[in-house]
């Protein structure tokens, strides 16, 4: 039986979730990885996508779109500007997600930036498969 | 000396008025408990955000290329202050003392030769700054539409202050609003967003970033404007909730006194009139 360290998902508005887990998935900006515990100390930001939480209940899912996450050997910090569970996930939240991802897009400098941002959003949507 | 009925009159009327100071209490006492509900969730964010923002901004910042958000511009001629403010009336001092608050650093500035540009959000302020700095207005946000206080509303605003910030409108920016201490006591604060600033220790613990740490500090620096711009304007909505409980409470007490004293009045003219009858009845059975 691996350790367990705590999980705590925040939103600017409130605690999404706060839990024990065996290992968190999380979809860092220059790829995903997984922390469990023992952890290097890290800190790193997020492409949209999903990230998961594996506990003795079960996984538990959550889209975001953003953010960055704390790791620390006992702890896993993710602080998401939008976090829903994947389970709420429907067609026409990912729609809007996508237009809101495709109009913050347009507004960078940086296209390729941009259309990162637009693909990973389009990659998460296939994920969930909605 | 009104008369009887004209007392009467008045009675009732203020007795409305205290139903509805009471009413606005009440409602101002449960809209209170949400919002302060609302400024505690919000604060593991707020300050995991500052935590490791104050972490970076200290091994970064004193180096070459830094974040023009961090590091400022390298001059502080043009200031923007972000005056915020609620939509209502009724709750009080609390939009004169932010207003107050500004007014003097704004006053400030200008003796010191500065620029001054305002951003008002919310109705009030820009109403009380009109007469005095309508020239230096900026902008205004109308916060009348929001029913629930979303972290969107804090984008907004801070995309808003984040474009003029790159387009080179103004060096120092800083948010004017009231913190909420308790239901009697709310603070008016200016707090100062760009370049950033950030109280207390750093985190010490050494970590691993990824990407490198200015990538990340880039990319954390603009949401930190909008996480402050949340936390303070749900500060604000709790203190103006506070201040019209207390306010509204002051005047139900205010009415319900006033009452009590045209009640007296009332009463007094009423046994004057009963008195006067009964001296006319009986010097006049007397005359027979």
């Amino acid at each position: 039986m691996a350790g367990t360290l705590q999980f705590d998902l925040v939103s600017p508005e409130r605690r999404l979730a706060a839990l024990t887990a065996t290992e968190v998935q999380i979809p860092g900006a220059e790829g995903d990885l997984t922390a469990m515990e023992g952890h290097v100390p890290t800190i790193t930001t997020l492409r949209p996508g999903i990230v998961r939480a594996v506990s003795a209940q079960g996984v538990t899912a959550y889209l975001v779109t953003g953010g960055f996450a704390e790791i620390n050997p006992q702890s896993v910090t993710v602080l998401a500007e939008r976090a829903v569970p994947v389970a709420e996930a429907n067609a026409a939240l990912m729609d809007d997600l996508l237009a809101e991802a495709r109009s913050q897009a347009a507004a960078l400098a940086d296209r390729d930036a941009g259309e990162k941002l637009v693909n990973d959003m389009l990659a998460a949507r296939a994920a969930l498969a909605v | 000396m009104p008369s009887l009925k004209d007392l009467k009159n008045r009675i009732a009327s203020v007795k409305n008025t205290r139903k509805i100071t009471k009413a606005m209490q009440m409602v101002a006492a449960a809209k209170l408990r949400r919002a302060q509900e609302a400024a505690e969730a919000a604060r593991p964010y707020a300050e995991r955000m500052n935590a490791v923002m104050a972490g970076l901004a200290s091994s970064v910042g004193g180096q070459e290329g830094a974040p023009r958000l961090l590091s400022g511009t390298g001059s502080d001629r043009v200031h923007l202050l972000v005056v915020m403010t609620s939509e209502r009336g009724l709750c009080g001092g609390f939009n004169s003392t932010i207003v107050r608050l500004a007014k003097a650093r704004a006053a400030e500035l200008l003796a010191q030769g500065k620029t001054v540009r305002i951003l008002t959000v919310g109705k009030k302020g820009r109403e009380q700054l009109k007469r005095d700095y309508s020239t230096h207005f900026v902008g205004h946000v109308d916060l009348s539409e929001v029913r629930k206080m979303g972290y969107s509303v804090a984008q907004g605003i801070a995309r808003d202050i984040l474009a003029r910030f790159d387009a080179g409108e103004f060096d120092v920016a800083t948010l004017f609003f009231n913190r909420f201490q308790s239901v009697i006591s709310q603070v008016p604060t200016a707090q100062q967003i760009i370049p950033a600033r950030f109280e207390g220790a750093a985190t010490t613990a050494l970590y691993d970033y990824e990407p490198g740490e200015e990538a990340i500090l880039a990319d954390l620096l603009p949401r930190g404007v909008a996480t402050q711009v949340f936390s303070a304007l749900l500060e604000n909505g709790a203190s103006e909730q506070g201040a019209r409980m207390s306010a509204m409470d002051n005047a139900t007490r205010n009415a319900g006194d006033m009452i009590n004293k045209l009640t007296i009045q009332y009463n007094r003219s009423r046994q004057a009139a009963i008195t006067k009858e009964l001296i006319e009845i009986i010097s006049g059975a007397e005359a027979l």
